[in-house]
């Protein structure tokens, strides 16, 4: 009745199998030539070393990703999710600022409380603003019927734009410092971004286990065709899957404002949507559509900063990262195509097959 | 002329195996110049992997294949092709927006000084399909001709790229009607004339006897035989084919007659002249309960138009529909689902299964549409529903965790009708379910139908084959040109039902 393959077999043929090799083979280089990588101290409390940065960095990315993988599970793209985060970042940091960034505070005793607005209702104008962006994107999609990479584009190309008419085209600083903890605090030794990333999974894993939209939107992304057919309102689906990724969206431009103390429209969130969709497809969800796996895109956002957070360790400048990451992409896409997965399926089964004649 | 009796491809012994399946054992086969070949058999019987060796798509395990009577080994496609073996499939896999002159010549278009010499290109197609007797505007795109047409234009590509003598049909009408498959036989003909070996694989035993020269049988990846079509009869070819005897069409007739007496003497479905502008003319249609509906007509006649309006894929510009005395306002797939509507449609492929996605999932699609995105169905409820209908309706497959896509066509068809048995429809429309699926399934299903109906449920029947609409249906609708034409009550004969699809008075 159940499932009878060995448990070996059911992760090599799992979404997590490739993935995770990828990470392992990045954690093995650095194992090899960066010993010190995975070296964890403890500074005033808090945990402290590299896997924590790697964590700490990812945070954001591993956020878009979630949401990335619904929209791209539709067979759909969102391509506005770095405008969402600066105008959802912008939102917030605007409402904080008192002086809307015209002047600089230089008292500590006013820093601490430098605030307009209580924290919670910068959070919830934040987050809204984001959403209501994501609901846009979904209305255009699946209300709209317009491409999905042409809609998103057109909030892609005006969310810079709208961020900027928000903060008066001032970049926005915060000094009000229970802000700066989303970023930058932590809870029992461990960074408080990966409590917000674990809380956002888990809503996301409710969200598709636990309700049927999990089936829906893999059914739309399968053969939406058979799903109008069957009586599944495909665009509610569309439209679900759109808004969680602004509301995603808005949770990462929360933490990255936080990180950075501000908001420059023009900055943060910036290429948040290629990194997105790179780590999607590291995670082996395909996109035309389909069968997808959360956990498996939040590896891959882990691999693009683990290599990134690698490539800073062997002293590779910067400037030079963009260039690195391109191989990286080159590797993995080289490692997913069918021709290499059937050369290591084959080389585990031969060696498999050694093993039961030895025996 | 050339002679007619030469043997140009042999196969001997062959035998190929794939993971966990024998897919053939120890099969012969031979093919003689201008012969019309039928390969027959059920889903997974081994024709396309019998295919697959012959044009060099997979290597067989052991066994010899002699082409003009020397042996070779076909390495790949391209291999066979050059040595003169082409193959046409179902899909047709040419381009729409060319035209039929850029489909038939590309990668060949003959040149002039300043590149394609389009003038010249267009001569030569229109003059490579006169060839074959067609008669048509070759500038055109191809998409703007009927799926004969397009289809002859594959099969002349593939005996324009080598001069090919064995050209290999794969299931090439499954999507025509009877003037269409007509071409095709009459291009099929002009080849055999010619000395081409031609190897017709096909579902419609009609069509075999009407146009082949010799049959072979294969089951389970065994050959049954090879026989001259004028040597076997009907009856023995398809109890050949399915390995059992068809006194199982018998018992049928008479649950027929006995679900009759259980039709509900009240409608619960009424459609006063609803139609749709270029799709139905307005008709009458009154639906019973326990009741099997079977819809005649051509393609493109207007029976799945119908279905379409009924189900609320289309939105009728006129005429109304009452469901149990209520006058029904909305139109759509979801209004019909909660109603008890069900549709099994006739692109299985296309909007019928959802292939990636496991057996069970694609069963409880429709039961979790209807309950609503909160009302998640657990698991193991979900394993439960998937097992009983695996069951229920016999369907091969080791776990209902297998991707759709890994069944044949039967099994797939038996998925989506489980999908809407889990939602215990009050109507059920079956466009064309037992097409482009073998034999002993297509018995399976017909038999189903009647059972459902015995358990009160309304059935709207739609098939191409007009046999197996008279077997299951009380009542039959006859379409012709987008019109209802006339409804039959009484038990009629094939040949009457024939005349009214005909028309013509």
């Amino acid at each position: 009745m159940k499932n009878n393959t060995p448990l070996v077999k059911r992760f090599r043929q799992s979404q997590l199998f490739w993935p995770l090799i990828a990470l392992s083979l990045l954690l093995i280089v650095d194992a090899i030539f960066a010993p010190n990588f995975f070296k964890i101290g403890i500074v005033q409390g808090h945990l402290y070393g590299n896997l924590i940065d790697v964590v700490n960095n990812a945070a954001p990315l591993m956020l878009v990703a979630i949401g990335m993988t619904l929209v791209i599970a539709t067979a759909g793209v969102d391509l506005s999710v770095g405008a969402v985060i600066a105008i959802s970042a912008a939102m917030g940091t605007v409402l904080i600022n008192p002086a809307l960034g015209n002047e600089l505070i230089t008292n500590d005793i006013l820093a601490a409380n430098a605030t307009n607005t209580p924290l919670w209702l910068v959070v919830v104008a934040n987050l809204a603003a984001g959403t209501l962006c994501g609901v846009w994107n979904g209305f255009l999609v699946s209300r709209g019927k317009i491409q999905p990479m042409v809609a998103t584009l057109i909030l892609m190309v005006a969310g810079r734009g709208i961020a900027q008419l928000i903060t008066n085209g001032q970049i926005m600083t915060v000094y009000y410092k229970p802000y700066w903890w989303f970023g930058n605090g932590f809870i029992l030794g461990l960074p408080v971004s990966m409590y917000i990333v674990a809380i956002v999974f888990v809503l996301a894993w409710l969200l598709i286990r636990k309700t049927s939209i999990g089936l829906f939107i893999e059914i739309v992304g399968t053969n939406s065709r058979a799903a109008y057919y069957s009586g599944i309102s495909e665009k509610n689906v569309k439209l679900i899957a759109y808004t969680f990724c602004g509301f995603c969206s808005a949770v990462a431009g929360l933490i990255l404002s936080s990180y950075i103390h501000g908001c420059d429209a023009n900055n943060i969130g910036l290429l948040y949507e290629l990194d997105a969709i790179l780590a999607v497809v590291i995670g082996g969800t395909l996109m035309s559509g389909g069968r997808f796996s959360l956990l498996a895109s939040v590896i891959g956002a882990l691999i693009i900063w683990t290599f990134t957070i690698t490539m800073y360790t062997f002293g590779v400048p910067a400037n030079a990262l963009l260039a690195g990451r391109a191989v990286l992409v080159l590797i993995v896409i080289l490692l997913y195509s069918d021709y290499s997965r059937r050369l290591i399926n084959r080389l585990i089964e031969r060696k498999g097959q050694t093993h039961g004649a030895t025996n | 002329m050339v002679e007619n009796n030469q043997e140009i491809i042999k196969m001997e012994k062959i035998y190929k195996s794939f993971p966990g399946v024998q897919a053939l054992e120890n099969v012969d086969f031979c093919l003689k110049q201008g012969e019309i070949h039928a390969l027959v058999g059920e889903n997974g019987a081994g024709k396309s992997t019998l295919i697959k060796v012959m044009t060099g798509v997979e290597r067989h395990d052991s066994g010899h294949i002699f082409f003009e009577g020397e042996e070779i080994t076909i390495r790949s496609p391209q291999h066979a092709q050059i040595v003169g073996i082409s193959t046409v499939y179902q899909e047709v896999n040419l381009c729409d927006y060319l035209t039929v002159a850029e489909n038939l010549l590309l990668g060949r278009e003959p040149h002039n000084h300043f590149g394609i010499d389009w003038k010249a290109m267009n001569e030569r197609a229109k003059h490579i399909l006169a060839d074959l007797g067609i008669h048509i505007d070759v500038t055109r795109p191809l998409g703007y001709f009927s799926t004969a047409i397009q289809q002859i234009t594959a099969i002349a590509r593939a005996l324009e790229i080598t001069s090919a003598k064995v050209l290999i049909l794969d299931e090439p009408t499954s999507s025509l009607d009877i003037h269409e498959t007509e071409q095709i036989f009459r291009v099929m003909k002009k080849l055999k004339n010619d000395g081409v070996g031609i190897i017709f694989i096909t579902h419609f035993i009609d069509q075999i006897y009407e146009i082949s020269d010799q049959i072979t049988i294969l089951r389970n990846g065994k050959l049954v035989g090879s026989y001259e079509t004028n040597n076997l009869p009907r009856l023995s070819l398809i109890s050949k084919m399915i390995g059992r005897n068809l006194s199982d069409y018998d018992d049928m007739k008479a649950t027929k007659l006995e679900t009759a007496k259980n039709i509900d003497k009240e409608p619960f479905f009424v459609a006063n002249s609803l139609g749709l502008q270029d799709a139905i003319t307005p008709f009458d249609l009154t639906l019973h309960a326990g009741e099997v509906v079977g819809f005649a007509g051509l393609l493109g006649s207007g029976r799945t138009e119908i279905a379409r309006l009924l189900f609320g894929i289309d939105q009728p510009d006129q005429g109304t529909v009452t469901f149990d005395h209520t006058k029904i306002k909305e139109f759509s797939p979801i209004a019909s689902i909660e109603r008890g509507v069900g549709l099994c449609p006739e692109d299985r492929k296309r909007e019928g299964i959802a292939g990636d996605l496991t057996i069970r999932e694609n069963i409880i699609l429709a039961i979790q549409a209807r309950m609503g995105w909160f009302k998640y169905i657990s698991l193991q409820k979900q394993y439960e529903l998937a097992n009983h209908y695996i069951k229920l309706l016999n369907i091969s497959t080791p776990s209902p965790d297998q991707p759709v896509k890994n069944l044949s066509g039967g099994n797939q068809q038996k998925v989506i009708l489980a999908r809407w048995l889990a939602t215990n429809p009050r109507l059920l429309i079956l466009d064309e379910p037992t097409r482009g699926i073998d034999v002993g399934a297509k018995a399976e299903i017909q038999k189903l139908v009647l059972l459902l109906a015995e358990e009160g449920k309304s059935i709207i029947f739609i098939s191409s084959e007009l046999e197996e609409v008279l077997r299951t249906s009380h009542r039959i609708v006859v379409l012709r040109d987008k019109k209802k034409i006339i409804e039959f009550t009484e038990e009629v004969s094939e040949q009457k039902i024939m005349q009214s699809i005909a028309g013509g008075d």
